[in-house]
């Protein structure tokens, strides 16, 4: 029973809670209708086109073959492997691509702001020219223009010899262990967490004492010089397979398909012009006077850049940085006009032609790049809480 | 008195000395200010000759632009013959020679409007809005697609080329906007159901890539509906595209609403308006004109994205430039073709970022120290 605010009677129509009511009623008896729809329709359309439904095409053979695969895979497996091959793959090149794009994008941000005019100039127009074209034109470019004209297999380009780069992609050395290596990469380990246990240790005698540790050069004497010794003592169990030419084609050495290639340097260089504006923009989001007063307690430049400059502007910058990041594992979905193998072009290309299961399989590579996403989200909401400006 | 003392008439304001203008002394300040800097300049000089020239001699110079067949083409520089010689049906793709003075007029059409409502002197902008919204895409739709006042039907599988893109583009953005707003709305709403499932919505479209939406329109969409209903290849598309975008679009535009005071929208309650009069009248223009730069950047996106509908078959101005790249008398013409595409767009996203820019400065209407 509501009344206006003079004490009349409302009429039950003009009562907004009432009216919200009746507007979520029919948004849902829509939509229970909609899906409804949609799940008979799809039932009908898939048994008059005879396409069976669930995942037990998973455990079928799948009888094609993939030329790049990081776990063990033959025509023999089944298609649930084909999904863990493409997934892996898709992270490969997405990983491969974040490391490069950063570097590259940091350069090219931190250009934008240098006194020097050209360079400030080379680097806008970089950022310019490259995000606004497709990137999927940009992958056709690298691939069928650039990698497609190399020379073949015998006119190989080197670089020392030792990295070769052809028609059929590149082919690089490959690190062979042998026995004993095993000891280096606990090595590695230890050195990282007695790297941090040292950070820890370095801030809390900071803060009694007042007296900092170079904890840098420390540091990263530990994580570098920990695994070196070990791997000297050891007798430096490591082979190197170099390639070298024979006949037609390279023996030894990695083979990296030119696919990857092309895909890594579009990603890159296509996400690395939006990392550069972003890195711009948080540069230039810290108030001159933070500097300035910096200055004024005459801080050192090194220190008034790592303590008060990057902070600062971290806090701008990440979270854009990691929805380039997001985008970028998105964008690697493009492979697939290259024909790079991975989730997409092996699990809803190959995959769903030979099962026509569309429909399961669409959904299972759509909930790989939304778990993805959320993921990321989650641990960015994380981040965002503990950077946040502390007001008191 | 002081007015002897006083001068009235201004001394003219002097040169600065010769040390501290021209060419040289703009260099010295701009590139050689200093050893580091000098060094800077001259490796990124030697940088840029290296690797502009031998483009531009090859782009440029040693070029051959016109002519029928590679034949035309010395074979020293690039050949955009390759180009020219397909220019129709890279702008046309396979619409029927005797129609596409229809596609002429849509073009046109555009053009106008889009000089109507982006040129700021021009008045009446509410009617070029009108016009733009509920004209033109009638116009156009009669005059693409034909079949009615006597006009040839041409069906969308012939359609192509740099048309089929600003087609794809155009509906795509005058779809995810309005879409976008009401899911912004409703995400904003204090319905627990309308928020809730506006909220599903776009972080659904936001998580997935557009390749995957797109297969899905392609090989899901036909599935859920009546077998007996014929979905046309292009409108599978465009209903992917509308609801990928329209996500973005909303988070774009919930920016805008979270920046307006909940003043404005009390002030609004205070004087008796509905809801819809209170957002259309008082909260979205304001919240609209605060996010113009974000809504072109997604505008922008979208056209660049329109490159996807090659992966599904349809043949837009990529598509048809790569097929002509397989063609078994142009083979080995790939720079060309892709560095060609690449211009294209980059002359049409440019355009619109250097646009978003212009329009940001205009709206600052605010008062800045």
């Amino acid at each position: 029973m509501s009344r206006s605010p003079s004490g009349d009677r409302v009429a039950l129509w003009r009562n907004p809670t009432f009216r919200a009511y009746v507007l979520q009623g029919v948004l849902l008896a829509a939509l229970v209708a909609l899906i409804g729809f949609i799940v008979a329709n799809t039932m009908a359309n898939l048994e008059a086109r005879g396409i069976s439904t669930g995942f037990g095409f998973l455990d079928e053979r799948a009888g094609f073959s993939i030329p790049q695969t990081l776990i063990e895979y033959s025509g023999d497996s089944t298609y649930g492997r084909t999904f863990i091959v493409g997934l892996l793959n898709t992270l490969l090149v997405s990983a491969l691509g974040i490391v490069v794009a950063t570097i590259i994008g940091f350069a090219v941000g931190i250009a934008r702001l240098s006194p020097n005019w050209l360079l400030a100039r080379l680097a806008g127009a970089y950022v310019e020219i490259f995000r606004n074209i497709p990137l999927l034109v940009q992958i056709l470019f690298w691939y069928f223009a650039v990698l497609q004209a190399l020379p073949s297999p015998r006119q190989s380009l080197s670089l020392l010899e030792i990295v070769f780069i052809n028609v059929r992609g590149l082919v690089i050395p490959d690190p062979q262990p042998l026995s004993g290596f095993a000891a280096t990469p606990w090595a590695l380990l230890v050195g990282i967490v007695a790297a941090i246990a040292l950070g820890v240790y370095a801030k809390r005698r900071q803060l009694r004492t007042g007296k900092a540790l170079p904890i840098y050069w420390l540091g990263a004497g530990l994580i570098i010089g920990t695994p070196l010794v070990v791997f000297l003592i050891t007798g430096a169990p490591l082979e190197w397979s170099i390639p070298e030419l024979k006949g037609f084609n390279f023996s030894g050495g990695v083979r990296v398909l030119p696919e990857l290639v092309a895909l890594w340097l579009a990603l890159s260089i296509y996400t690395a012009a939006f990392i550069a504006e972003i890195v711009r923009s948080g540069i230039q989001s810290v108030p001159e006077g933070q500097v300035e007063a910096a200055n004024a307690l005459s801080l050192p430049g090194g220190i008034t850049l790592r303590k008060v400059v990057i902070p600062q502007a971290m806090r701008v910058i990440v979270p854009q940085l990691t929805s380039q990041y997001l985008n970028l594992i998105k964008n690697s979905s493009l492979a697939t006009a290259i024909g790079y193998p991975d989730l997409v072009a092996v699990f809803s290309g190959t995959t769903l032609n030979q099962t026509g299961q569309a429909i399961e399989i669409v959904a299972m590579t759509m909930a790989v790049y939304l778990v993805i996403s959320l993921v990321v989200s989650a641990l960015m909401n994380v981040y965002n809480a503990r950077t946040l400006l502390k007001e008191r | 008195m002081a007015g002897e003392s006083m001068r009235d008439v201004m001394i003219e304001a002097r040169r600065p000395p010769n040390a501290h203008r021209g060419v040289v002394k703009w260099l010295q300040r701009n590139l050689f200010n200093g050893p580091i800097n000098s060094v800077v300049s001259v490796i990124t000089i030697g940088v840029l000759l290296w690797a502009l020239w031998p483009f531009v001699q090859w782009a440029l110079i040693q070029a051959d632009w016109l002519g029928d067949s590679r034949q035309a083409c010395s074979g020293e520089g690039a050949c955009w013959v390759f180009i020219s010689a397909r220019f129709e049906s890279i702008i046309y793709g396979f619409y029927p020679e005797a129609a596409r003075w229809r596609v002429d007029i849509v073009f046109a059409l555009m053009a106008g409007l889009l000089a109507w409502l982006a040129i700021p002197r021009i008045p009446g902008k509410r009617w070029a809005a009108i016009i733009a919204v509920i004209g033109f895409p009638i116009a156009a739709y009669v005059l693409l697609l034909g079949g009615h006042f006597g006009l040839m039907h041409v069906s969308t599988r012939n359609w192509g080329g740099l048309m089929l893109t600003l087609t794809v583009a155009t509906i795509g953005i005058v779809g995810s906007l309005p879409i976008g707003i009401i899911l912004a709305l409703g995400r904003r709403s204090n319905m627990p159901l309308v928020r809730a499932v506006s909220v599903v919505f776009i972080e659904f479209w936001r998580g997935v890539p557009l390749i995957t939406v797109l297969f899905m329109a392609s090989v899901m969409l036909p599935l859920f509906v009546p077998t007996e209903v014929e979905f046309d290849k292009l409108l599978r598309a465009l209903v992917g595209i509308m609801l990928f975008w329209s996500a973005y679009m909303a988070e774009v535009i919930r920016g805008g609403l979270q920046a307006i005071p909940s003043g404005q929208d009390e002030a609004g309650k205070a004087l008796g308006l509905g809801y819809w009069h209170r957002m259309g009248l008082i909260v979205l223009p304001q919240a609209l004109k605060l996010v113009i730069p974000g809504i072109v950047n997604t505008f922008i996106a979208l056209f660049k994205d329109t490159s996807l509908v090659l992966i599904i078959g349809l043949f837009d101005l990529l598509a048809i430039i790569r097929a002509g790249l397989t063609d078994s008398d142009w083979l080995g013409f790939a720079t060309e073709g892709y560095v060609f595409a690449a211009l294209v767009f980059w002359v049409f996203c440019f355009s619109m970022s250097r646009y978003s820019q212009y329009i940001e400065k205009r709206l600052q209407t605010g008062h800045t120290n």
